[in-house]
């Protein structure tokens, strides 16, 4: 979701929670007696649920145990992470590279967990870079951001990073139109008609290694995409995404984007396009994009630029791309675990229309068309529905499913979730939420079998739920039981940045996959030393390579001299231990950097330029031992062509006699 | 992280360590569990423990009266690697005690358990249990298999002179 929309539409929020009978009640009315045993899991005990949120502007993705809503891990994805050393250890820098050069932040807005004939498999999790446009894998063996890769001909990926039912694509549709890369962009923005495109990227996924590729390209008319899911079960092998602003304005887009009554769900027949490749309809077309992945062998990311991507022009193959009218500005796209129902929420809109795919196939069979949008058919509305929800709520968003035939969407402006039959597309209840919600989330609520014990609904604003922390509060994230036929709100938790996606699994398809340290023997990085008597420190012109070690609770060498002003120092430090839970962390004072932070096995490399003679401290940063405080040494800077002999040591170092005091 | 602080803490004063619900998934024991330990002050008091052989899978390892040479040098690499850093081959205590003669102090079994159950025998040994009140360390687990167990007590052998 646009976060610079929705403040936009919180002045209405305001107005409209004053003339609803939907206003939410005192807060602590809304939790009745049992939720807190409901949410309370013992010290010591596990979660039964893993939660993967997405940080919104912070980057990154959260990892949070349910029922309890504690919060486990932050992995680092588009955002630097002083606290791992992400971004700023040599070794991980080329993660954030891209065709404009390495950038340190991004906005993540959806996770997507990989799945296997429709169900969740534990293997990967995805997440899309909205800003400068990417989509990274995670690997839920290490949780840790295994591959990145950028997209050419975007701006703004958001309807991304949805994946076909067996990990067979991961999709990136840009959010803003724009002139493609190849063509000449500079043009006037009042020309968006003219030369502004829409780009879908198909990224394969690599079956058994996840390696990700973008396998080609659809160009369809300008427009936002906005979000998307893929068919399954009887669908799979189709694509389905909102698309707004079809008024393809290019300025003030809250009025000018809002003006038609109806905007698209634009259906995407990608087997066909599948076939249009495999024909060799693809153009060849120059691009500039970074491909950047880590090994867990050496330790290290490589980042590859790519110059050339496969596009399929969705205007001359006709029968890949079919737009369905969907009213006011849809957002959420959401296809029920059938396969056969897409819901499609008009954000604007007072209903929520459901699309029915056998009433899609038919209508393509028979042109049941009301005319085309830039070459595009455009299939008549009553022709694809299956029927509409009537007064769900106001500001219908988004749709997850419990696999029982009942559906859960957000309203947005109402500020509740709302439970419906799909069948009958009956209200069957309202749960209040605290406010403002986004995005919903059952586990397993977008793929062929939910697991339908909780619902957490993914709130942007808090106000007066917490304590109050300044002008900026926490975003928040609430666990509703949906076991019986009513919502039951039973706990409120603060989240990392903006929580705005988010998918869920449970504990015991992910949790005995962790690896719990690198084997030091497969230990592969170039600057590896692998135990203490390999350890040294080489110098190279102005470069001086310091090979060390780390275990409880030293440093080897933990004193060197014969560094000089104007030398670049790499801390290449391995960490000896061969456990679980003992990383050891480095940092020395006045790096313009960040800290290392390394995990057992493994080797990362920290630069470090001294801006000034003298004595430098080095210290362990995270707890290890006891000793951890005597986890500490030192460096020697000398002035530049000082003839201080290069030396290292550890515990050798003798103090020098004391001088005999003059009489 | 902060764990390790407070089992060291603890551990000083240690005894057998009878709770048995231990932390999902997790090695240590937990603080509430070295808490428990510290008010009891005897020792062993686990008759089924036999303070020669120690806690864990080796039962009983045939040791020939000669060296395996090959073996040595193979628990020699392994060391390097992951021992070196804080014992040495000599009487110097580094971090942990010198090698010198460890085959003397301790059996082949207790010295192999000892380096594959590092933490439990922390737990249970006392004369683990007195070497880290020395130390203050706790010996880290660094994952050995059976076969590096063996070649690292060959090696020790080596060093404590058999040909």
């Amino acid at each position: 979701m646009n976060k610079f929309r929705y403040v936009l539409v919180l002045g209405a929020t305001a107005l409209a929670i004053g003339i609803n009978s939907c206003k939410p009640k005192n807060a602590v009315s809304a939790v009745t007696g049992d939720a807190s045993s409901k949410a309370y899991v013992a010290p010591g005990k596990y979660d039964e649920f893993y939660n993967f949120l997405s940080g919104g502007f912070s980057g990154q993705m959260s990892v949070y145990g349910l029922p309890s809503g504690r919060l486990l891990r932050v992995i680092p994805v588009f955002s630097v992470d002083p606290e791992k050393g992400y971004g700023y250890s040599e070794e991980t820098k080329p993660m954030l590279n891209t065709s404009h050069g390495v950038v340190p932040w991004d906005d993540l807005h959806h996770p997507e967990l990989s799945q296997t004939n429709g169900e969740i498999d534990g293997r990967w999790i995805f997440g899309n870079a909205n800003n400068t446009p990417r989509v990274a894998r995670i690997d839920l063996s290490t949780f840790r951001t295994a591959e990145i890769i950028e997209l050419p001909n975007s701006g703004g990926n958001h309807s991304s990073p949805f994946i076909t039912e067996n990990t067979e694509y991961v999709i990136a549709g840009t959010r803003f139109s724009v002139p493609p890369d190849n063509s000449n962009g500079d043009v006037a923005i009042n020309t968006y008609k003219q030369n502004f495109k829409g780009y879908i990227s198909f990224i394969s996924v690599g079956k058994e290694d996840g390696k990700m590729d973008i396998a080609f390209q659809l160009e369809c008319p300008g427009v936002n995409f906005d979000l998307s899911h893929a068919g399954k079960g009887k669908s799979h092998g189709w694509f389905f995404f909102s698309c707004y602003n079809t008024e393809q304005a290019n300025t003030l887009l809250e009025v000018n984007a809002s003006q038609r009554d109806k905007d698209f769900i634009m259906a995407v027949n990608w087997k066909k396009a599948e076939e249009y490749l495999k024909a060799g309809k693809g153009k060849k077309v120059a691009a500039k994009y970074a491909h950047n992945t880590y090994s867990e062998k050496t330790h290290s990311a490589t980042s590859e630029i790519r110059t050339e991507v496969t596009v399929l022009d969705t205007r001359e193959l006709k029968d890949i791309c079919y737009f369905i009218p969907c009213p006011k500005s849809p957002h959420g796209c959401d296809v029920d675990p059938s396969g056969e129902y897409i819901v499609g929420s008009g954000k604007l809109a007072a209903l929520i229309p459901v699309f029915s795919f056998d009433k899609i196939q038919k209508a393509i069979a028979d042109k049941a068309y009301e005319g085309d949008f830039e070459g595009i058919p455009v299939i008549k509305y009553d022709a694809a529905l299956y029927g509409e929800v009537k007064k769900p709520g106001l500001g219908p968003l988004h749709t997850e499913f419990d696999g029982k035939g009942n559906a859960y969407t957000s309203m947005f402006v109402s500020s509740e979730v709302v439970k419906w039959n799909i069948k009958d597309l009956k209200v069957l209840d309202r749960a209040q939420t605290y406010y403002s919600v986004g995005h919903l989330c059952v586990p397993g609520g977008d793929s062929r079998k939910p697991n339908p014990k909780y619902m957490i609904a993914y709130n942007k604003i808090t106000k007066d739920r917490y304590l109050p922390t300044g002008p900026e509060l926490a975003q928040s994230a609430q666990l509703f039981d949906i076991s019986g036929e009513k919502m039951q709100l039973i706990l409120d938790f603060p989240t990392i940045g903006e929580p705005h996606y988010a998918q869920a699994v449970a504990a015991d398809v992910i949790k005995n996959r962790s690896v719990k340290f690198y084997k030091i023997d497969e230990n592969a990085n170039p600057y590896v030393s692998k135990g203490e008597g390999t350890t040294k420190v080489v110098r190279e012109g102005n470069k001086v390579h310091v090979y060390m070690t780390s275990i409880r609770s030293h440093f080897s060498p933990d004193n060197i001299e014969g560094v000089r002003m104007g030398d670049e120092v790499y801390f290449h430090v391995t960490n000896l231990e061969q456990d679980w839970d003992v990383p050891h962390g480095f940092a020395i004072k006045g790096a313009i950097n960040a800290e290392l932070l390394i995990m057992p096995g493994e080797t990362q490399t920290l630069k470090w330029v001294p801006d000034r003679v003298g004595i430098f401290p080095m210290y362990c940063t995270d707890f290890c031992s006891a000793l951890h405080q005597e986890m500490q040494g030192y460096v020697r800077i000398s002035p530049a062509g000082s003839s201080v002999p290069l030396m290292f040591s550890t515990g050798k170092n003798q103090p020098v006699a004391e001088a005999p005091k003059a009489k | 992280m902060f764990l390790s602080v407070i089992c060291a803490a603890l551990t000083a004063c240690g005894g057998a360590n009878t709770e048995s619900e231990k932390a999902p998934g997790t090695e240590e024991s937990t603080p509430a569990q070295q808490a428990s330990t510290t008010d009891k002050k005897e020792v062993n008091s686990n008759p089924s423990y036999d303070p020669n052989r120690g806690e864990g899978k080796f039962k009983h390892v045939d040791i020939s009266p000669g060296l395996i040479g090959a073996m040595a040098d193979n628990g020699k690499k392994i060391a390097d690697v992951k021992c070196g850093s804080c014992h040495k081959m000599t009487e110097e205590k580094l971090v942990g005690p010198g090698w010198i003669g460890v085959t003397k102090r301790y059996t082949a079994e207790w010295i192999m358990n000892f380096v594959t159950n590092t933490d439990e025998m922390l737990n249970k040994d006392p004369k683990a249990q007195a070497q880290l009140e020395i130390c203050l360390v706790r010996m880290p687990n660094q994952n050995l298999s059976d076969d590096d167990a063996r070649a690292l007590y060959e090696y020790m052998r080596k060093n404590d002179g058999i040909k």
